[in-house]
């Protein structure tokens, strides 16, 4: 059990569902794979139709939903789909997600930052997706955000944890949680950034649209675990030589 | 502005001849972004086998980035008052049929009909005459459409960057702006008069809604009018320019082919099925995160083995007659042009859902935009 944002949550893998084939898969992600936290993007929050059923309604009751801004531009336009959001899902967990492109989307430290600021004092669970950036995630921190959401490649590459040395004095220093978002494309990145020490990861790509996103669901959730598990009991250190697993002065000293 | 034209011409006459090997076609493919010589390579490719090993690509870039979604809209024509000649199109000012423009009346009740069908993003549609269909009869309309639709767009008459912010500022997102032809000469001829003239003031129409706070454009020519790799070149860097100068953007692209529309106007160009395909490869090849879109002037069977490709948006129960989803109407008579999909909602969503995909409604929730 880890706490974040007031809750006491199981599993350390949160999914994004953006991109998920069908959104019947939330329900089973939920019961098979144990996931606890399921970001939603405002922007496709939809009314009921005669074809497909809100987002909304396919999510557990249980499960947290932490509403996603993706789509904002700036600070302003992130506040407002915040707003909306908590109106629609009654759920007060937002990520911050502001992008000034639209080729590589990385995130808008700048706004974000401001966002938050906002956000926190309307009494928001503020979870910032932010570019790797200690001096950045140290100020979040100080204005109250629940946890930091770097990076750990582009969105949807797929590439893993392409930023290691920026993403490690984040882990070290901040107090919050941080959750390593975006780029994590095999349930082996999931568990390095576990073995890191980041306290969650956030996939979204890598599981919609593998060929059967409950199974990979389960890969990853099995991942975080190991990694997760492999952190608590500590990493052993890397060696450039072979060491002899009983010490060579015991013969030579024999 | 006009600068990536220069290059696409520059491009195109480089490389016209330009047949890539099978390697260099792998090489390209390695690539993470391609380059413009890449580009203008890959459009002379002709190998079955090359093409469906650049589709395979496009499909895994159209996965990456947008996920197992196809965004479903349809269209909403509200006047068909025209005040060009354009020589290829239904609504043709020369065209003798009834003029039709929707009271606001009728449209609610056009806009109902859709809901009912299931639609939530709507592009409303006229003919293009300011006089008929004047900006306060779209902006109306747009609002009437805002209270029933999550996302609303236009497809008109290129606007002043004044009016588009009018529109911006209602919460209407999106613009649809086919140049028809990049081509200046081709452009001129299919263009005998009318407002539609004037080349350079619709080819800066998107960049025009875009400055105005417009969140979503759809580019690209009318395949068939002028030479279709040219064309297709050419839409293709409008993309790229406009994505360049506002990164924010959603930019799409479409690459409509000519279909008859009850004139004896023949085009001077065909595009078959296989180089219609590739085309809309290359564009997603090139910009990986740009929307393409395909309309229902394409065949059912084309369009569904599309989905599995590259296309991120398209219409489905289109109809593209003057309030034509509350009365049936003769939409070989009176439409802008022949519609090949006249599937309802329902069988394009069924289509959709076998692939492996999940038919989506909304991409901007209403008044997320209007701020």
């Amino acid at each position: 059990m880890f706490e974040i944002g007031g809750k006491m949550l199981k599993s350390r893998l949160f999914v994004g569902t953006g991109k998920l084939p069908d959104y019947s898969l939330i329900e089973k992600m939920y019961y098979e794979a144990g996931i606890e936290v399921f970001a939603v993007a405002v922007r496709r929050i939809g009314p009921n139709t005669k074809h497909i059923k809100n987002v909304l309604e396919y999510i557990p009751k249980d499960a947290t939903i932490m509403v996603n801004t993706s789509g904002a531009q700036d600070h302003k336009e992130a506040v407002k789909i915040a707003m909306i959001g908590r109106e629609l899902t009654n759920s007060d967990w937002v990520k911050v997600e502001i992008e000034k492109d639209t080729k590589y989307l990385f995130p808008d430290n700048y706004e974000t930052l401001k966002t938050c600021e906002i956000l926190v004092k309307e009494g928001f669970k503020v979870f910032p997706y932010i570019y790797p950036d200690l001096n950045i995630a140290k100020e979040l921190e100080q204005i109250g955000v629940e946890a930091v959401m770097p990076l750990g490649s582009p969105i949807g590459t797929n590439k893993g944890i392409g930023c290691e040395v920026l993403l490690k004095p984040i882990i070290n220093e901040v107090k919050i949680p941080v959750i390593i978002d975006a780029g994590i494309g095999r349930p082996s990145h999931a568990a390095q950034a576990m073995e890191m020490g980041a306290d969650a990861v956030l996939i979204n790509t890598a599981i919609a649209t593998s060929a059967d996103p409950l199974k990979m669901a389960i890969a990853f959730a099995k991942a975080v675990e190991a990694g997760r598990l492999a952190f608590e009991v500590g990493i052993l250190k890397e060696y450039e030589y072979a060491q002899a697993s009983s010490p060579l002065e015991d013969f030579i000293s024999g | 502005m006009v600068s990536f034209l220069k290059e696409a011409e520059e491009l195109f006459e480089e490389y016209k001849d330009y047949i890539p090997t099978h390697r260099e076609i792998c090489e390209i493919l390695d690539k993470e972004f391609l380059t413009k010589e890449d580009l203008a390579k890959l459009l002379n490719v002709s190998s079955k086998e090359d093409i469906m090993l650049m589709a395979k690509k496009a499909q895994k870039l159209t996965r990456e980035n947008f996920g197992r979604v196809i965004l479903l809209y349809a269209p909403l024509y509200i006047a068909n008052y025209c005040q060009n000649s354009c020589v290829y199109c239904g609504f043709s000012c020369r065209k003798k049929y009834k003029r039709e423009k929707l009271s606001f009346e009728e449209i609610e009740n056009e806009l109902r009909k859709m809901k009912e069908e299931g639609i939530d993003s709507v592009i409303i549609l006229t003919g293009e005459d300011r006089i008929n269909s004047s900006v306060e009869y779209i902006e109306k309309a747009c609002r009437i459409a805002t209270d029933f639709m999550s996302e609303v767009s236009i497809e008109v008459y290129p606007l002043y960057e004044e009016e588009y912010k009018r529109l911006s500022s209602i919460g209407v997102v999106g613009i649809t702006m086919y140049q028809e032809t990049y081509q200046r000469e081709d452009y001129d001829k299919l263009h005998p008069f009318g407002p539609k003239k004037d080349f350079e003031f619709r080819l800066n129409a998107p960049e025009r809604a875009l400055k105005a706070g417009f969140h979503e454009v759809c580019v690209g020519p009318l395949l068939g009018l002028s030479h279709p790799k040219k064309d297709v070149l050419c839409a293709i860097l409008h993309a790229e320019y406009l994505l360049d100068k506002f990164p924010k953007a959603e930019i799409s692209i479409s690459f409509p082919r000519f279909r008859s529309a009850g004139t004896d106007f023949i085009p001077s160009y065909t595009v078959s099925d296989k180089e219609f395909i590739k085309f809309l490869i290359i564009a997603r090849l090139y910009l990986p995160r740009v929307g393409i879109v395909v309309s229902t002037r394409e065949r059912p069977s084309l369009r569904d083995a599309l989905i599995d490709v590259c296309i991120t948006k398209m219409s489905a129960g289109s109809k593209t007659t003057v309030g034509g989803y509350a009365e049936e109407k003769d939409e070989d008579a009176e439409a802008q042009f022949e519609v090949e999909d006249r599937r309802s909602v329902s069988e394009v969503v069924d289509v959709i859902i076998k692939k492996g995909l999940r038919p989506e409604f909304t991409n901007w929730v209403k008044g997320v935009k209007s701020i």
